[in-house]
């Protein structure tokens, strides 16, 4: 039974009948109104990022302990990351949220094909993102520094050998603090990959609200899906604001 | 919000406080905003502050992370009960970060 059959049925019980008709059919029976309804809604989705923010909260802490224990295989580690490729990806997730957030808009003005054209750029600097995060995890495996049995401590023991330690002007480390590099690297691909997993959920989403906007979906005014989808991409932009210094940017100079 | 539901009159909160809008103008100043942000973060990385690089760092992204949270995702225009909900979460996350950190540091800090 859906709640449009219940909304008759309960008419008959002599509810004002006018007024029930004014109520769009997505308006479930047990909401006082769509606002009501939007917010709890929302109120979930932000309870769901709530405990996101805890999780990647914890990857975080485990970050700085680390940092501090092992500081310069840290340094290190980090020297071997791209500033460039790092922030025209910070670039690209922040224009991805102001489309987004533009998309959000569109939805709740009825504009159709300013929806359609949000969501659209949106996906592409989404996908942009995830290529050129490809391309950094590529040069990560071309110099064995994913962790596991063919990690390599080369570029630590010996930086003249590697492009990015000498431009950092490196100094060899000890064989012991060069391993712990590895430990730098476990953090760097763990947190880059459950935000690149957070993503590609988003990417997948994304398509599958582009194949209902394209088809003159959410300009009934039932956008709940599409704000609580802005919610989420906008906390993976967020991730991502704290990611970027942490990762690439405060050992520049150690 | 929740006054206008008091009376369980199906029609109270339906027609006086309309979702608020956010519109372009104000999502391109945070755009903006959030680029001036990166420019300064990535600027900030490279003068030599030592211990202040990484605090500098955090403080940016912290700003930038609070724009997202009141624009981008509505708080700012939200009822109290979002923004009670947020805060509190932000709360029991410092606590959690708080707590873990201090027993790492009153704990043999600088001796491992």
């Amino acid at each position: 039974m859906d709640s449009h059959s219940i909304a008759t049925t309960v008419d008959a019980h002599g509810h004002d009948v006018a007024h029930e008709h004014e109520h769009p059919a997505y308006l479930r029976h047990h909401f006082v109104s769509y606002e009501q309804q939007t917010e709890t809604a929302s109120f979930g989705m932000w309870l769901f990022l709530l405990t996101e923010i805890m999780f990647f909260g914890g990857l975080f802490t485990a970050y700085m302990i680390y940092r501090n224990w092992y500081f310069p295989a840290f340094v290190a580690g980090s020297h071997q990351l791209s500033i460039f490729l790092g922030s025209l990806n910070t670039l690209v997730l922040i224009s991805s949220s102001f489309t987004m957030a533009m998309g959000v808009w569109c939805a709740e003005t009825k504009r159709h094909k300013g929806l359609v054209w949000a969501l659209i750029a949106t996906l592409i600097l989404g996908i942009g993102f995830l290529g050129i995060k490809s391309v950094e995890y590529h040069e990560k495996w071309e110099k064995h520094h994913i962790p596991g049995d063919t990690f390599s401590v080369q570029s630590f023991v010996n930086p003249d050998s590697d492009a990015e330690a000498k431009a950092a002007h490196d100094k060899p480390l000890g064989l012991d603090m060069a391993r712990k590099t590895e430990v730098y690297f476990s953090l760097y691909f763990a947190m880059t990959g459950m935000h690149a997993l957070h993503m590609i959920i988003g990417i997948a989403l994304l398509c599958g609200m582009l194949f209902k906007a394209v088809r003159g979906g959410y300009m009934d005014g039932n956008i709940a899906f599409v704000e609580n989808f802005g919610l989420y991409w906008h906390f993976v932009d967020i991730v991502w604001i704290f990611l970027f210094p942490l990762l690439y940017l405060i050992s520049r100079h150690q | 919000m929740s006054e206008e539901f008091e009376n369980h009159d199906p029609n109270s909160g339906h027609t006086e406080s309309e979702h608020h809008i956010v519109g372009p103008a104000t999502y391109a100043i945070i755009f903006a905003a959030l680029l001036v942000g990166t420019a300064l973060t990535i600027g900030a990385s490279y003068l030599e502050m030592g211990a202040w690089n990484p605090v500098v760092a955090i403080a940016i992204a912290c700003i930038k992370a609070t724009l997202v949270v009141l624009f981008f995702m509505h708080i700012k225009y939200s009822s109290k009960l979002m923004k009670l909900t947020v805060g509190a979460g932000l709360f029991t996350f410092l606590i959690l970060v708080g707590m873990s950190l201090s027993d790492y540091i009153s704990r043999a800090w600088g001796q491992w």
